[in-house]
């Protein structure tokens, strides 16, 4: 019961990915791709608060009592995301105007104190600070595919607005694969963030399945059955 | 002398899946050719590109899956599906509008549920509501019944405007195309005027524009053909219809200037045929005598409500949609009594169950 480093990175960025084996977060996961650039900007706003919290949480765990260990990890989470927001606000004023609310509800992120209390709190800074990179990046990922995928589908573009992220250059990330009208709106609507992600948790099933060390016989219907995803805030 | 002796089942079941498949499409026969009487070729054009594509798919995910592909086809579902969301879109919607109906109503709506039998929601009207929801400009094209006629695409005309999605030579698709009754009523009311005004148009018959009074009255039909031959139960036709007849008619007789008649409700639009013919889809609807009712009368309050202030003119396959998630509670809450049974207890007298 103690995974080596690369057990660590393997976990977050695939076999135990926040977004698509634990499905923790799916709120802001599902509300937010709409676009990549905004996936973007809450993954690197998220992966930011886990490394963070984890560091945090993993230096005080010999002294945090235990009988009020959970409250204490949502002060130290609230405080990194209060100076995350306030940082956005700053350096990025347009896509915090976008992003609303779901950056200061980066707290109720259940993969952050998941992590907290499952992880960091009883391993090493080093580790723990492994641990929650490597969970925000899975993250990150899950939300760039959702992003792209709904981006693209939905109106034609990827990286609209990438402006707002890296400055003036920005403008010329932006590819448009057809005129925005054409664009298949169910994408962008809620219900196709659901069926989007439920096609990606089927799609590493499916790879999982591929790479089964023994195959058995009676796995015909693996990609099916994953369409409904548990709903988890 | 010997007896042949067979084994069991001895008793044929009266309708097999084909058979009642089969018999559905006979009765969307008088219905189809009305739609095409007037709205022209597009009409078939679509119900066979419809049918074409939700074959190949329910071949393409039956393969899949592994499982035998022609004993699957034969049972005909696939067609009528096929059938049924072509007779949902604008005439001439473009193929791709087609294409992508079709796709989610047979791979997502039915496959990867499990195929026939345990699709919780209506294939063809999922199809329809993604593409509804998705395409808002290509599905506003709705010619005009009956006045079409200038000069009438011929059906070559109307396949190169369904593969292309342009009108052949000069013509515009507003001089093609009309709002149907019920944008018409629904712009007329927000615009404040009266339904006696809108519907003193000439081309308002008795109830509501002559061309869907009488797609309608085919339609009528076709389900009442169904009813004859008992491939449907008579309780859904009647609560969707009583569903909408009721509080339309309630609203009308308190403000007959800003409600549209019961009639108007009833003959305009997908009522008829989604009372019929997608109401009484086997699989997701509810099975229960009382059960068939409520969703029925269901389906048809809330096609009253998401028409008169919901945000789309019509409202069958949402109607539909939703009261598919409520079918399987209903059929649980319904449950008739077991003979010899009190209601939800154990037989009369105490005995073991």
């Amino acid at each position: 019961m103690n995974p080596t480093l690369t057990d660590i990175i393997r976990d977050g960025l695939w076999h135990n990915n926040p977004g698509l084996v634990q499905l923790l977060g799916l709120c802001p996961l599902l509300a937010i791709s709409g676009t990549m650039v905004n996936a973007i900007g809450l993954g690197i706003a998220t992966t930011l608060t886990l490394l963070l919290s984890n560091v945090l949480v993993s230096l005080i765990r010999n002294h945090a009592r235990p009988e009020i260990r959970i409250p204490v990890y949502v002060l130290i989470i609230a405080s990194i995301v209060t100076a995350i927001e306030l940082a956005m606000n700053a350096w990025f004023h347009g896509l915090y105007l976008i992003l609303g609310i779901f950056i200061p509800l980066i707290v109720t992120n259940c993969a952050i104190i998941g992590r907290a209390e499952a992880f960091a709190s009883r391993n090493s800074v080093p580790r723990a600070a492994l641990d929650g990179l490597m969970m925000g990046l899975g993250f990150t990922g899950v939300l760039i595919a959702l992003g792209a995928l709904r981006e693209i589908l939905g109106q034609g573009t990827l990286m609209a607005n990438a402006h707002l992220l890296f400055g003036s250059w920005g403008h010329n990330l932006t590819l448009q694969f057809y005129p925005s009208e054409h664009g298949f709106l169910l994408a962008l609507l809620p219900p196709g963030a659901f069926m989007a992600m439920g096609l990606l948790i089927a799609a590493k099933n499916w790879i999982d399945h591929q790479f089964e060390p023994e195959p058995s016989a009676s796995h015909d219907e693996s990609t099916a059955e994953s369409s409904t995803a548990p709903d988890n805030a | 002398m010997r007896f042949r002796t067979e084994s069991s089942p001895h008793m044929i079941p009266a309708h097999s899946v084909s058979g009642v498949m089969q018999q559905v499409l006979m009765a969307l026969v008088p219905g189809t050719l009305a739609m095409t009487w007037f709205f022209g070729w597009g009409v078939l054009v679509n119900v066979l590109l419809g049918v074409l594509f939700a074959v190949a798919f329910e071949a393409a995910m039956v393969a899949a899956r592994k499982r035998p592909v022609m004993p699957t086809l034969a049972d005909n579902s696939a067609i009528v599906t096929g059938w049924l969301f072509a007779l949902a879109i604008p005439p001439l919607a473009p193929f791709w509008v087609t294409l992508i109906g079709i796709a989610f109503a047979i791979i997502v709506a039915k496959h990867l549920y499990g195929g026939l039998g345990y699709n919780p929601f209506n294939p063809a009207m999922v199809g329809y509501v993604v593409v509804l929801v998705s395409f808002p400009r290509e599905m506003a094209l709705w010619p005009a019944p009956d006045t079409l006629p200038e000069s009438p695409l011929t059906l070559l005309q109307t396949l190169q405007t369904v593969l292309t999605g342009s009108l052949p030579g000069a013509q515009e698709w507003d001089a093609v195309t009309r709002a149907t009754p019920l944008d018409a009523m629904r712009e007329g009311l927000v615009s404040g005027r009266t339904v006696g005004e809108i519907t003193a148009s000439p081309l308002f018959g008795s109830f509501t524009e002559t061309g869907w009074e009488w797609i309608g009255n085919f339609f009528l039909l076709g389900g009442l053909y169904l009813l004859f031959r008992r491939i449907i139960h008579w309780h859904i036709p009647v609560a969707v219809i009583l569903g909408v007849a009721v509080p339309a008619g309630f609203f009308w007789m308190l403000d007959p200037g800003s409600y549209a008649s019961p009639a108007f409700h009833v003959f305009s639009g997908a009522v008829i045929i989604g009372a019929f013919f997608i109401a009484t889809d086997p699989v997701s609807a509810s099975t229960t005598p009382l059960g068939r009712i409520l969703y029925g009368a269901g389906i048809g309050v809330l096609i009253f409500v998401i028409r008169t202030w919901g945000g789309y003119p019509d409202a069958v396959a949402f109607a539909v949609l939703l009261m598919n998630m409520v079918a399987p509670t209903l059929d649980h809450l319904t449950r008739p009594r077991i003979f010899g049974r009190t209601r939800g207890g154990p037989p009369p007298g105490g005995g073991h169950a």
